[in-house]
């Protein structure tokens, strides 16, 4: 007995340190199990597997030249903008189906008072955002208030501005789109140095002068420069990560989403947290339309068709629940990089590009299928 | 209603140091009378088991409580003053915390986040932005769950892999941890196997020896009468009165809930049957 205290003594003590420390219950998972457990897991695999794909079948067409990869990567970013607004509504557990239309009905917000009301640029600019925020907190209202389904209220708006958009082009340009836009974005500084063209040409030249980007005959490198859509998609995945996963906000977004009966009973405002959000959403799909006029020079009544489903889609391979309280904006970012990739890859392949949405559902339902996966193994520690 | 009135006098005289007092609530709701002219005094420091069938009006007790609803009739004080609450929010900051059976819980998120649902710690990013402070949030609810003999493996993983006495167990110890005078529990061990009821139980003696004054609701006598120190029986809307432990015994309680004549009833038809 005398011999065996001393060493229960220091068993004692090494046990209480372990337990100060951390639970001896807790199992080390290696790394590779932590990333599996985290929601933007699929959509990383499934990035890495559409670029190893394409680098397979077309990796010598010119695809992963700068230009090609400026191509693919813009049209990423155009839905990266609307994904990260559907995203962060989809994890507070409701979606809107009226993104689509909004992008239109933005275009046109835009278009009409300059073009035909004698407004400046920039005051419809800033009247689209006004709009459509104001429609996304109706949106929201209706949501939090009738506590229909997001699905159905959206919906109904989904059919009110596509319609709207069209009554507005004919009655004003008597055609189904309003065209000149673009003269009047380029005079207008704001707007321009906004929404306009690319940016950040010296470095672009300067990179070309060293020989590390091709040149065109005319001296000029073959990119001239970053699109601004890009920076924009950057600024607000990196704006709604942060604000998702660092702050207070974040935590009552993923409260609601998860249960808002219980978020509400914690003392979290549920309905001004989902109103705020569809605001937002609203938001970047403004922001969507915005950017497409300014670049294309024109606004059009079928401007954003079928973007809604693009952009939940891409919250879904990212690993968003269609349920709520569960996804990530990074998953989201990496879904619309695999339409990207697809959509404009696949005029690179020899395959005929009418595969896209073959490819793409495939791609949807191998994405829900895996996270489901995911997340009961998740969610019952596994 | 002797036993009622001898009992309730015999309450006053011992000691009248009540932290919550309901006097003559009645409550309706159009035709149906919820509640009428129930009286609940809940002492300093003790818990009190509130004992009824379904249908006995626990829930609208619970919710007037809470101040979800407000009585049509009658008094609600908190140590000795009136007061009229128009929300649940108001009757939290004054202490009153009431834990549901839902518990207000997200099973995908983590325990720390859990937490501080509602209450998040914030601290300057950059000395500009207010971010969420999870090392904070994961050091607390850890610390404090351990104080109240709650051993979490780790506050990063999803309330999910819990099971539902730790679940129990961890909304009991937030709403005390956010300073809760009174805490009210409806029902913590309704869905618990033996063990994890047993382990919700010494959590509300935990409770007791630091001062919190409980009202467990439940219609399970086996739980109530170990950790009771008073019980109010309610039977379709009425008190059938509060009766300390010393003066009553388990079985007797177990008799004046509804279930108990019925359930006797049922025996003897049984077994008259049987021998028929």
């Amino acid at each position: 007995m005398s011999v065996t205290t001393p060493g229960m003594t220091v068993m004692n003590g090494k046990m209480d340190k372990s337990i100060a420390s951390s639970d001896e219950r807790v199992r080390r998972i290696s790394p590779w199990r932590a990333l599996l457990n985290r929601p933007e897991f699929g959509s990383m695999a499934g990035t890495l597997l559409v670029f190893v794909l394409f680098g397979i079948f077309a990796g010598d067409s010119g695809m992963f030249n700068l230009d090609g990869v400026m191509n693919w990567a813009q049209v990423a970013a155009y839905l990266g903008i609307i994904a990260v607004g559907a995203c962060v509504l989809m994890i507070a557990g409701e979606f809107d189906l009226s993104i689509g239309s909004m992008i239109g009905f933005a275009g046109m917000m835009m278009a009409v008072p300059a073009m035909f009301l004698g407004w400046p640029m920039w005051a419809s600019m800033l009247f689209a955002f006004a709009g459509c925020m104001a429609l996304g907190w109706l949106n929201g209202y209706l949501v939090v208030r009738t506590k229909l389904p997001s699905f159905i209220v959206t919906l109904a708006f989904m059919f009110i501005l596509r319609g709207l958009t069209l009554v507005l082009s004919t009655y004003f340009s008597n055609s189904t789109i309003v065209s000149g836009v673009g003269d009047k974005v380029t005079a207008d500084p704001i707007v321009r140095a906004l929404f306009q063209g690319t940016t950040g040409h010296g470095v672009f030249s300067w990179l070309a002068n060293l020989g590390l980007i091709d040149k065109l005959p005319n001296g000029q490198p073959v990119v001239n420069g970053l699109p601004k859509v890009m920076l924009w998609w950057l600024l607000m995945a990196i704006g709604a990560g942060f604000v998702l996963s660092r702050t207070r906000f974040g935590n009552w977004i993923y409260m609601v989403g998860g249960d808002d009966n219980a978020a509400k009973n914690v003392g979290i405002p549920v309905r001004r947290v989902k109103i705020s959000l569809f605001m937002f959403t609203a938001f970047c799909a403004c922001l969507f339309g915005v950017l497409q006029v300014a670049d294309v020079g024109s606004a059009a009544a079928d401007r954003g068709l079928q973007k809604e489903f693009e952009a939940i889609i891409a919250a879904v391979i990212g690993g968003a629940l269609l349920t709520g309280g569960y996804g990530s904006v990074l998953g989201a970012c990496f879904g619309a990089l695999i339409f990207g990739v697809v959509q404009i890859g696949i005029s690179y392949t020899n395959f005929d590009s009418d595969w896209y949405r073959v490819f793409l559902g495939g791609m949807l339902l191998l994405a829900v299928l895996f996270n489901h996966y995911i997340r009961s193994r998740a969610t019952t520690g596994k | 209603m002797t036993v009622n009135s001898n009992n309730s006098n015999r309450a006053d005289a011992a000691s009248d140091d009540y932290i919550l007092q309901l006097e003559g609530i009645s409550k309706f709701f159009g035709s149906v009378i919820s509640l009428q002219d129930v009286t609940l005094r809940l002492r300093r420091g003790e818990v009190h088991c509130l004992l009824g069938d379904n249908g006995a009006g626990k829930s609208t007790l619970i919710k007037t409580l809470a101040g979800v609803h407000q009585p049509n009739r009658g008094r609600y004080l908190i140590e000795g003053k009136e007061v009229h609450f128009k929300s649940p929010r108001e009757a939290l900051d004054m202490g009153i915390a009431t834990v549901y059976q839902d518990l207000a819980l997200v099973p995908l998120m983590s325990v720390a986040r859990n937490f501080f649902a509602g209450r998040e710690p914030t601290r300057k990013w950059l000395g500009v932005f207010p971010v969420m402070d999870m090392q904070h949030a994961a050091k607390v609810s850890v610390e404090k769950l351990a104080e109240m003999g709650i051993h979490v493996r780790s506050p990063h993983q999803p309330i999910g892999t819990m099971s539902g006495g730790e679940r129990q167990c961890l909304a009991i110890a937030r709403a005390i941890h956010f300073g809760a005078k009174v805490l009210i529990l409806d029902e913590p061990t309704a869905a618990l196997g033996v063990k994890q009821s047993c382990n919700v139980l010494k959590l509300i003696h935990t409770a007791r020896a630091r001062g919190i004054s409980v009202i467990f609701i439940t219609h399970n006598v086996h739980h109530a009468y170990p950790i009771g120190d008073s019980f109010t029986l309610l039977n379709r809307g009425q008190s059938m009165g509060t009766f300390a432990k010393n003066g009553v015994s388990k079985e007797e309680v177990l008799d004046m809930m509804a279930g108990g004549t019925e359930i006797q009833g049922l025996v003897d038809e049984l077994e008259g049957r049987a021998a028929a």
